[in-house]
């Protein structure tokens, strides 16, 4: 009752905003030949609508509730000067333009729109091309980025920008959106309760997605392909990360993903695949690990110091070149009923079961760690065989970390 | 040389030997493909098996072969034929033999299981690239000890102690090396100590193939150089043609000058 109240309130609203609402057309031969001109003449609720053409402008301050569309995607260009949108007031729209030319600053972070304490906006269907940061959103709460596309040239960390970035942000949505060729995708810092979802994140210079200092997230069913290094989720609380694809994150300092300061959060249904390290853990304590694919990593789970309490349940380890490195002898973590593509046990009471534990941290990837070049003696028949002695009795690697359980059949 | 390479071919190829490495690895290649269905993880497989076992098979028969036809090849050594083309004759007539059955014997399960649709082709030519090579230069390693020791029991000693240093204590020595000088820079001394030993070279390229990503792991200019561009495969490749050709030049060499 109560919702169906509110969402009819909502709904009046929403019919008293339209009604209110006129629409201003902009273009070149019009009255109105440019946004600033557009706006100041706007009153609250209207809509400006911008016809095709190429718009020099820059500095554009939205200073009122409006709705910005774009036909046919008018080209926005900031010749490079500065900021091109700043959105200050709450209850704006904007949809449908291609915006060019951010200027790029060392003193100030210059955005192609940037949103400030505003509340209740919708940045959706926009191209941004040649930017320095993309959409940044500033204490700003309960809006949604929707389905935008970012297409950033960075070369250089130091002179390049984040596509999406919230600061002190709440309650946002971010979803289907397209960024690639940027400095972060994604960068969180202080924003609690998003939800980042169905987004595209690839050949960024250095994390696919980047959270600090944010808690109660959520990202679900988004790729993170090629990045500089992968994704990294820091000193940040209680994040859901679910049906994610992590991909092709190649190189020395490269993760697909890098958990540091993380603590009880949940990892499901993820697909690692072709990355240097899978998932790469220090200081993250009770996380849950379920149902993920760790496909042709070089190391599917990297384990560094301070990690206890952390579960993985029903995972698939399938040809990874390391399943698990541990650089500790002690191991508070558990791993139960998951699928290693490299267990050569048997099941003799066919429970689906295998009747020996697998281990599967191997001698080789503790040597690896200590003498890094070692990797070129990787499957060599050497390695086989004192790999196979440390199995029988283990004395460099924790006796404890083992899979007591492990499947004998992959998880579908 | 090439009637003798054909008559060495053709003894081989009816040989009660020959037949039995063929159908080894035909079984093997159905086995594994039947267990798992998985073109790419039965190449992982095949692929260890190989490294050991094509070397070892080389070197045994190339040693068995050369004693064996000992008094065959007195007897060409009484025509008027060139040493080089009896020794090298039946040089290829061994390794080509061995490596028909490899390539067949493998060849043919892979095929039956679609290889030719699946992008798995070119890790599998690889491979059997790869065992065409390790075949052709334990080969000429084992004729090489066969020719230079009259003693068979000796030469086997040799034959055997080579495929074990090679295949085991090499990379333990190296291992043993790489951890005592680990405060140093290592990895142009990693990677040259590879090229030193062909199955060490035949692994880094079929690691190549498929722990890419692990490899790159690696903090270091020069690996990164080798191992993420063409290089490594440039290099590696030359280097077992170098393996291959040295052998065989010493064998014509000495084949030439020996007293028999």
């Amino acid at each position: 009752m109560g919702i169906l109240r509110q969402n009819l309130i909502i709904a009046i609203l929403l019919l008293g905003n339209f009604a209110r609402g006129e629409t201003l057309r902009i273009c070149e031969s019009c009255q109105i030949s440019s946004i600033k001109e557009g706006i100041a003449i706007a009153s609250d609720f209207d809509t400006l609508l911008i016809k095709k053409g190429t718009y020099r402008e820059f500095n554009i301050v939205i200073d009122k509730p409006l709705t910005l569309l774009g036909e046919d995607y008018p080209v926005i260009d900031g010749g490079d000067q500065g900021e091109i949108i700043t959105i200050t007031s709450d209850h704006v729209t904007v949809d449908g333009l291609f915006i060019i030319n951010v200027g790029t600053s060392y003193t100030s972070d210059y955005a192609a729109i940037r949103v400030v304490k505003s509340a209740h906006f919708l940045i959706q269907n926009l191209v941004l091309e040649k930017l320095f940061f993309g959409i940044y959103l500033e204490k700003s709460r309960n809006g949604r980025v929707y389905h935008n596309k970012i297409i950033g040239d960075a070369v250089d960390e130091y002179n390049s920008g984040n596509g999406i970035q919230l600061w002190y942000s709440q309650n946002i949505v971010v979803e289907q959106n397209i960024v690639q060729h940027v400095r972060d995708g994604i960068y969180l810092e202080f924003s609690d309760h998003i939800t980042i979802k169905d987004n595209f994140s690839s050949d960024n210079l250095r994390y696919g997605l980047h959270f600090m200092f944010s808690n109660n997230d959520v990202y679900t069913n988004n790729t993170f392909e090629n990045n500089g290094a992968g994704v990294a989720v820091m000193f940040s609380k209680k994040i859901k990360m679910n049906n994610n694809s992590f991909k092709k994150n190649w190189g020395a300092a490269s993760f697909g993903m890098l958990l540091k300061e993380i603590n009880d959060a949940e990892i499901r249904n993820n697909t690692f695949e072709e990355n240097t390290v899978g998932i790469n853990i220090e200081g993250s304590n009770r996380i849950d690990y379920t149902h993920n694919d760790f496909i042709n990593n070089g190391w599917a789970v990297k384990v560094k110091g301070a990690c206890y309490t952390n579960t993985f349940s029903n995972n698939n380890f399938l040809y990874n070149s390391f399943d698990i490195s541990y650089n500790s002898k002690l191991n508070d973590n558990v791993f139960e009923n998951n699928y290693w593509s490299g267990y050569t046990g048997y099941d003799l009471d066919r429970n689906g079961v295998g009747d020996v534990p697998y281990r599967p941290v191997k001698l080789f990837s503790y040597i690896v760690n200590r003498t890094p070049e070692t990797i070129v003696l990787l499957r060599s028949l050497f390695m086989d065989i004192i790999d196979f002695s440390e199995k029988v009795s283990p004395v460099f690697t924790p006796d404890k970390l083992l899979d007591a359980n492990p499947l004998m059949k992959k998880i579908e | 040389m090439l009637k003798i390479l054909k008559y060495s071919f053709y003894d081989l190829i009816r040989s009660r030997w020959s037949y039995v490495y063929f159908l080894f690895y035909l079984a093997l290649g159905f086995v594994l493909l039947f267990l798992n269905n998985d073109l790419s993880k039965a190449i992982i497989t095949l692929m260890n098996v190989i490294i050991v076992l094509v070397p070892l098979i080389g070197t045994i028969f190339g040693v068995m072969y050369f004693y064996n036809s000992k008094e065959f090849t007195e007897l060409l050594l009484a025509q008027p034929l060139k040493r080089s083309s009896i020794f090298l004759g039946q040089y290829f007539g061994v390794a080509g033999s061995l490596t028909l059955s490899l390539v067949l014997g493998l060849g043919i399960p892979f095929m039956l299981y679609g290889l030719f649709k699946s992008d798995a082709i070119w890790n599998f030519s690889l491979l059997l690239v790869t065992g065409a090579f390790l075949t052709l230069i334990f080969t000429a390693l084992a004729f090489n000890i066969a020719l230079s020791n009259e003693n068979k029991i000796k030469g086997f000693g040799y034959a055997v102690l080579l495929w074990l240093f090679m295949a085991v204590i090499y990379d333990g020595l190296f291992l043993m090396s790489l951890i005592v000088f680990e405060e140093y820079p290592l990895d142009t001394f990693s990677l040259t100590a590879t090229m030193f030993n062909p199955i060490d070279l035949s692994r880094t390229l079929i690691l190549l193939k498929l722990d890419i990503s692990a490899l790159l792991g690696y903090t270091g200019a020069i690996f990164k150089r080798f191992f993420g561009t063409h290089t490594g495969l440039v290099v590696s490749v030359s280097v077992l043609l170098l393996w291959t050709v040295l052998p065989v030049w010493r064998l014509s060499a000495k084949a030439k000058r020996k007293d028999f």
